[in-house]
């Protein structure tokens, strides 16, 4: 068993659920907005913004920047695991990988903040 | 018939190179490709590879033949190269060359050991065998039949990339075979020990490994049971 990792669910199990979860909320949530453009051809800002108006909207919309974030986490983790190793960048992989992951974090911060002030802002 | 060979002695030589030899086949028949690389070695006894049993039962003789990974003695000349191609013969990728064709399969069978390919039964066995229905005795088909060739794991992207992690198909599809097995009674331990990101959630199931099992076995269909075994018992 490889127990030395820094992945988000702290077991291979709990990382593939959230994956395939996370997965169908964002599907939906896509097909979601995907109808609203059906729905309003002309669409507009005014009509835009008062779609994001309805509470439902936005609790659904905050849900889906979490699975967003979790899937992204797990992804870039699992390519930094795949692609940044000591078997092609030697001793410095490590390194490397620690900068790419913290990189990642980083960015994933601010989309979150950032979502979550946009929807439920002023 | 051209033959494009690697050749690579790490103590000797600074980069391996492909060397191509010409071999005259016998008209009409369908060698295999162990019996050119034999024709190889006659003209160039320096040529190193391994063989045994010539049947496809030691799995001694794994190579990338034409890019896919195969055991020479049981993949026929008309199978392997294109009319008027040339064979191109390569050591198994993605494991350390110790001479031409001969890897070193040291974390394959390291992650082999992992899985604890042996039945486990804390229960004091019977005074004859530990007997199991033709039903039970059934789900071990297309498992046991694995003979370690390792053409399948060698051929796998995530165990390219992390070798020492990932468990790889071969190990997997064993580990498979022990749960499946009624007469072991170690499956959590067994589970516990694979529920980690690497040593089964590697596998993406691209399914390369069942695209060259020479022995025509399905590890991505393991893999899937494995994690269906999982998800029962840890949900």
């Amino acid at each position: 068993m490889v127990t030395n990792v820094t992945n988000l669910g702290r077991s291979g199990l709990h990382d593939w659920i959230i994956q395939r979860f996370s997965a169908i909320i964002l599907a939906a949530y896509s097909l979601c907005i995907l109808a609203s453009f059906v729905i309003n051809p002309e669409m507009d800002f005014e009509k835009w913004s008062s779609i994001f108006d309805n509470n439902a909207m936005r609790l659904f919309s905050l849900i889906t920047l979490f699975a967003l974030c979790a899937h992204a986490w797990i992804g870039m983790w699992t390519i930094s695991t795949d692609y940044i190793t000591s078997l092609q960048f030697g001793g410095r992989a490590t390194f490397l990988r620690l900068v790419f992951q913290a990189a990642c974090v980083l960015l994933i911060a601010v989309y979150l903040l950032w979502g979550i002030q946009i929807f439920w802002g002023n | 018939m051209l033959v494009s060979i690697y050749r690579y002695n790490p103590d000797t030589d600074d980069k391996p190179v492909m060397q191509e030899v010409e071999v005259q086949l016998p008209e009409g028949k369908d060698l295999m490709v162990l019996d050119v690389l034999e024709l190889v070695k006659r003209k160039d006894p320096g040529v190193v590879y391994r063989r045994s049993c010539r049947e496809g039962v030691c799995g001694s003789d794994g190579m990338n033949i034409n890019g896919n990974n195969g055991l020479a003695c049981i993949t026929p000349m008309s199978e392997a190269v294109k009319p008027g191609g040339k064979l191109v013969l390569r050591p198994l990728p993605g494991l350390p060359v110790i001479r031409d064709l001969v890897v070193d399969m040291s974390i394959f069978y390291k992650q082999y050991e992992k899985i604890k390919p042996y039945l486990i039964n804390d229960s004091a066995p019977p005074a004859i065998e530990r007997l199991q229905s033709p039903e039970d005795r059934e789900k071990l088909d297309g498992l046991y039949e694995c003979i370690l060739c390792a053409c399948c794991s060698t051929n796998c992207p995530s165990f390219w990339w992390n070798p020492d992690k990932f468990i790889g198909p071969a190990g997997l599809l064993q580990a498979y075979r022990f749960l499946a097995d009624t007469r072991d009674t170690a499956d959590a331990e067994r589970l516990a020990e694979l529920d980690d990101p690497f040593s089964v959630f590697r596998c993406r199931g691209i399914m390369n490994c069942v695209a060259v099992c020479p022995k025509g076995l399905n590890p991505t269909r393991a893999i899937g049971h494995i994690r269906s075994m999982l998800i029962q018992h840890g949900t």
